[in-house]
């Protein structure tokens, strides 16, 4: 019988911390700086320059710590790791190594056997690298320190994934969790949140762990699925064939879709880890731990059962809702100024959640205010305008953010109530239209329908649709 | 004895090409410091707690507020090379 395998797969996340500025000096993290603008003698390694730790980093790593269940270390310190890359301009990187910040935590997942408890090995705080550029006419590299110092964390799981979809839904849930903390974006495309994957490969039923590899340059949820399958299946073949995998770092391309081995780990593996003499021990009590436990948001698991029992809205509505923290809070705003919550609902789930894949933006990314959403709806039930002008207006809103009464004033598309108007045209759509109207006095009731959305069309859109029929119906028994 | 092999390895990860006189001078400084590190295990440690720092420091921080503004131009000029704004150094690949 041939041999069947099991996949172990760990993760390494790297996210970057929505600080103001960088983790050990008040250079700013703002994004797309002209290069070296955001730079000072600390984040660019210069002899004697004194780094100081940003206290938003700490309290961002212990909330997100306390969020996925870990114990919070009374006392840590940063040490230093030591390997020469010029994007790294100390010849060492300010880790945590021997006394990290969180330790021994989990998240749940779902899984179509039920849910699943992926193990959090620990999270370290860290500092991230410049960028290195390769001079497309010399033989050289250019480096911008922008990115230098710019605060992580590092969050290790356990190996405790079997597949690529327990990997997806392990990341979403550190996604989810940290955005609704708010201390990071965690956008995978822009670098924000960085997922290293170790993989390794056993017969089924093994006890004893494979040899791993650990792939790196995953951005994408497609291309870490992609790529840990193609890694099960090189592990695979290599085993079959007699072979032995090489603990090694290799990178995915995409675009290929197969990976290579980055350099060899024999002599860069060495990093010679010491504590930073230049930075003082962290230590956290009791009490500044549980004031930011009660800074905690409420997260998305119980936020649903809240929406279950406030509001009479579908459950697969509250569960996309309340994926994104931005879109829950929305929601809620808007339902609570409109007095409607199925029809914020609806908005969202249809035009917002369209409008979104359309334009290939995050929710996080809606730019219109509650307030407007609640006074489109107004305008709507009051029947300022019909609800295919409403389309019309809410697709400006989610470009503009404008207020829909001033939009529909501004432009004239209050629906014409005039009946006179009103009746031109549908006389005028009743002549032009022939067939249709004699299929109707012939018996055919649908071809209404038809004349309903010609006049309409006549009236762009701006005649309420009701009135429009029982004119219709009047004018054709004649 | 420091071996060969440990010092060959000690040139690799420190980027330095030693001749062979400066290998064995670095061979006798090093057994010297290693030596005197040595002393320490004399001493009965156990329950002793790890020190990290000799300051008797904790908790130094910074609140979140920027404070740097743009210096590229006075950092630039300790850079090996400059271009474009930015530090120019040996073509490196990932």
């Amino acid at each position: 019988m041939e041999k069947q395998y099991e996949t172990v797969i760990g993760l390494e996340v790297h996210v970057e911390l929505a600080t103001k500025t960088k983790i050990f000096c008040g250079c700013s993290t703002a994004f797309g700086g002209a290069p070296n603008t955001h730079t000072c003698p600390v984040c660019t390694g210069m002899p004697g320059s004194l780094p100081v730790l940003n206290k938003q980093v700490v309290e961002y790593a212990v909330a997100v710590g306390l969020a996925v269940n870990c114990e919070i270390s009374k006392s840590s310190r940063f040490d230093r790791k030591n390997y020469f890359y010029p994007d790294n301009p100390q010849n060492y990187q300010i880790s945590q190594l021997y006394f990290p910040i969180c330790k021994n935590g989990h998240v749940e997942i779902e899984t179509p056997s039920g849910n699943k408890k992926i193990g959090i090995h620990e999270i370290h705080m860290e500092e991230d690298a410049g960028k290195l550029i390769h001079d497309e006419w010399e033989e050289v590299s250019l480096v911008d320190y922008n990115r230098s110092g710019v605060p992580l964390i590092e969050i290790v799981s356990k190996p405790d994934m079997r597949n690529a979809d327990e990997v997806i839904a392990y990341l979403e849930k550190l996604r989810q969790t940290i955005q609704y903390i708010g201390a990071s974006d965690c956008k995978l495309q822009e670098g924000s949140m960085r997922a290293d994957v170790n993989i390794s490969v056993r017969e089924e039923g093994a006890e004893e762990l494979g040899i791993r590899t650990e792939m790196k340059n995953l951005n994408s949820f497609k291309a870490i699925t992609r790529a840990i399958e193609g890694e099960r299946a090189r592990q695979i073949a290599v085993l079959e064939g007699g072979g032995v995998i090489v603990q090694e770092t290799r990178r995915w391309d995409d675009v290929k879709e197969s990976s290579y081995p980055m350099r060899s780990k024999e002599d860069a593996q060495d990093y010679r880890y010491f504590p930073d003499p230049d930075l003082a021990q962290v230590e956290i009590d009791d009490a500044w731990i549980m004031r930011i436990k009660a800074s905690l948001p409420e997260f998305r698991d119980a936020k649903m059962e809240r929406y279950k029992k406030e509001f009479a809205i579908p459950e697969y509505d509250i569960s996309l809702i309340t994926a994104s923290k931005h879109m829950a809070d929305l929601f809620e705003a808007a339902a609570a100024i409109s007095g409607q919550p199925k029809k914020v609902s609806n908005w969202l789930m249809g035009e917002t959640l369209r409008l979104l894949k359309e334009k290939e933006m995050d929710a996080e990314d809606i730019r219109f205010s509650p307030e407007n959403l609640a006074e489109l709806i107004g305008l709507v039930d009051e029947k300022v305008i019909t609800s295919s002008v409403a389309k019309e207006v809410f697709e400006v809103m989610f470009e503009s953010n404008v207020s829909p009464g001033a939009y529909v004033e501004e432009k004239g598309l209050k629906t014409v109530g005039d009946v006179g108007a009103l009746q031109k045209t549908v006389e005028k759509v009743i002549a032009e239209n022939p067939q249709s109207v004699a299929d109707y006095r012939n018996g055919k009731e649908k071809a209404i329908g038809f004349l309903v959305g010609q006049t309409m069309k006549a009236m762009q859109g701006k005649a309420d649709p009701g009135m429009v029929n029982s004119l219709l119906k009047e004018l054709l028994v004649k | 004895m420091i071996t060969d092999e440990t010092m060959e390895y000690v040139g690799i990860l420190a980027k330095l090409e030693l001749s062979p006189k400066e290998r064995e001078a670095a061979r006798k400084d090093m057994d010297g410091m290693l030596q005197y590190i040595d002393k320490l295990n004399e001493l009965d440690t156990t329950g002793v707690e790890p020190m990290s720092h000799v300051f008797p420091i904790k908790n130094v921080f910074r609140e979140d507020i920027v404070t740097n503004g743009d210096e590229s131009e006075k950092l630039l000029k300790n850079a090996p090379g400059e271009k474009d704004g930015m530090f120019v150094v040996p073509r490196t690949f990932d």
